[in-house]
């Protein structure tokens, strides 16, 4: 498992997304509110291209002809066949039991302390002492 | 069939055969029973059991007679019924008047009642529910609920509207209170058109459309939510020829998938409504005769639970004393002749050996 720095924080403002290639996966990190997602772009279903799809919030309800809009841009919506995926678990809704999105760890990380720990695979991306950047595990 | 009563299969749908608006007129008020000899209304029969035809029934069981004597006769004695359930399909639903309808479906609960239930209490029947007119149906349920012979409620696969509609809530729930299941039986109001293209030509078409009825009431239930209002309403598909299923439970469930946030209270696929709550009677069950296409069948559907036994007397299903199809496998005879019933009406084993 390596570290691959994504983006500088200003470059990945709330509401965005970027996708990466690491190790060969194809991966999308998602800003959500401030929120940093990483989620593997291929839906579990049919391999459709998930990270392209809509976030949204989970609609739930307990009483027929009633709607209840929870949990605002927490999950993506796959733009082949609309399965819902929870961004903080990778569970679909339909099928949470066995259909599920590889997640990943994502956080953001001075650049100072990135320079200072060897391990960091950049090979692309020049990294500043000054800066934050988005960073995930891989 | 073994002799000890408690191994005797419960037949889920038997039809006695109303002979002409005559045997009627006794049970009417006198402003309806002027109206029907005014009008010279002679029967309510429609195309979906053409009286003459041999599938309506079986030229050896006409010969017997279609009456009192000649039902039960085949039913009990042939066929080795223990109890019997009593459907009948008579054209009360098609009146496009809802007073008369009410007042026709009255008529043909208390013939069912007078002519039949208090005849023989080996004979249970369905209160058929005058759709026309919702707390109509309500004030039948209630006029009617204290005769335990009443095991179920009947209403047709086309009707005007589809059930899980929220107007027909009331009836719904009352069923659930009740515990007494909703039966929904091959057949049509003819208030729409069997196939949603339109009108067709022949009698072979209407028959064989009243699948796509059933999957559009099954579809309808699920998502308008009533098994997750009345999560304890039975719903019992009579005479719809069964097999169907899997298929469309696979189609539902896969739509679910992708737009599940549309009806947000179906939380669950909808196959598990239907095993939870749907059951089936196994004539006529459109398969080839071999075992294993029904084999297949139980096992896409997860459930043994579903099916109920029933001969549908007197149409022309099967010859001779093959009520059973051929094609249910030997292990499950037992569950589907007597468990399975028992589960699904109550009232049944309540009643059972009360005169």
């Amino acid at each position: 498992m390596g570290k691959h720095v994504v983006s500088t924080v200003p470059e990945l403002p709330p509401g965005e997304r970027k996708r990466v290639e690491v190790e060969g996966r194809k991966i999308t990190v998602f800003n959500v509110r401030g929120e940093y997602f990483a989620l593997n772009d291929r839906c579990p279903h049919e391999g459709g291209p998930l990270c392209t799809g809509k976030i949204s919030a989970l609609t739930v309800s307990n009483d027929p002809g009633t709607y209840e809009w929870t949990r605002e841009d927490e999950f993506i919506r796959c733009p082949w066949h609309g399965w819902e995926f929870d961004l903080r678990t990778g569970h679909s809704v339909c099928d949470p039991k066995t259909m599920r999105v590889r997640l990943y760890d994502v956080h953001v990380e001075p650049g100072g302390d990135l320079v200072a720990e060897k391990k960091l695979v950049a090979e692309t991306y020049p990294v500043r002492v000054e800066d934050n950047y988005v960073v995930i595990e891989v | 069939m073994s002799s000890a009563p408690k191994d005797k299969p419960i037949d889920c749908d038997v039809h006695p055969t109303v002979p002409s608006m005559t045997a009627l007129l006794p049970y009417l008020e006198p402003h309806w029973q002027e109206q029907v000899t005014d009008r010279g209304i002679l029967s309510l029969d429609s195309i979906a059991y053409p009286p003459n035809l041999e599938f309506t029934a079986r030229p050896d069981l006409r010969e017997n007679g279609l009456d009192f004597n000649g039902l039960t006769g085949q039913v009990f004695d042939s066929w080795g019924a223990d109890r019997a359930i009593l459907n009948c399909i008579y054209g009360v639903q098609m009146v496009h008047n809802a007073d008369m309808g009410v007042a026709f479906t009255r008529a043909l609960n208390d013939w069912i009642k007078t002519e039949w239930l208090d005849r023989d209490p080996r004979l249970a029947a369905s209160i058929v529910l005058p759709m026309q007119d919702t707390p109509a149906c309500m004030e039948e349920l209630e006029r009617l609920q204290s005769n335990r012979q009443f095991v179920q409620a009947l209403v047709l696969a086309n009707g005007e509207e589809p059930y899980g509609k929220r107007r027909f809530w009331p009836i719904w729930e009352k069923l659930e209170q009740l515990n007494i299941p909703l039966g929904i039986h091959a057949g049509s109001s003819y208030h729409n058109p069997v196939t949603t293209l339109g009108w067709t030509n022949y009698y072979i078409e209407d028959y064989a459309a009243q699948t796509l009825g059933f999957q559009a009431q099954l579809a309808n239930l699920i998502t308008e939510g009533v098994f997750v209002k009345y999560p304890g309403l039975k719903v019992v598909m009579i005479e719809s020829g069964v097999t169907w299923l899997p298929g469309f439970i696979w189609r539902l469930a896969k739509f679910w998938r992708g737009v599940r946030r549309e009806v947000p209270w179906v939380d669950r696929p909808p196959g598990e409504y239907i095993r939870e709550n749907v059951r089936m009677t196994v004539q006529p069950l459109d398969a080839p005769a071999e075992a294993e296409a029904l084999e297949k069948t139980i096992d896409q559907m997860q459930s043994d639970d579903f099916l109920l036994y029933a001969s549908d007397y007197p149409h022309w299903q099967f010859d001779g004393d093959a009520v059973m199809p051929p094609m249910i496998p030997e292990n499950l005879h037992r569950k589907i002749m007597i468990d399975n019933p028992r589960a699904t009406y109550s009232r049944l084993t309540q009643t059972a050996g009360a005169a």
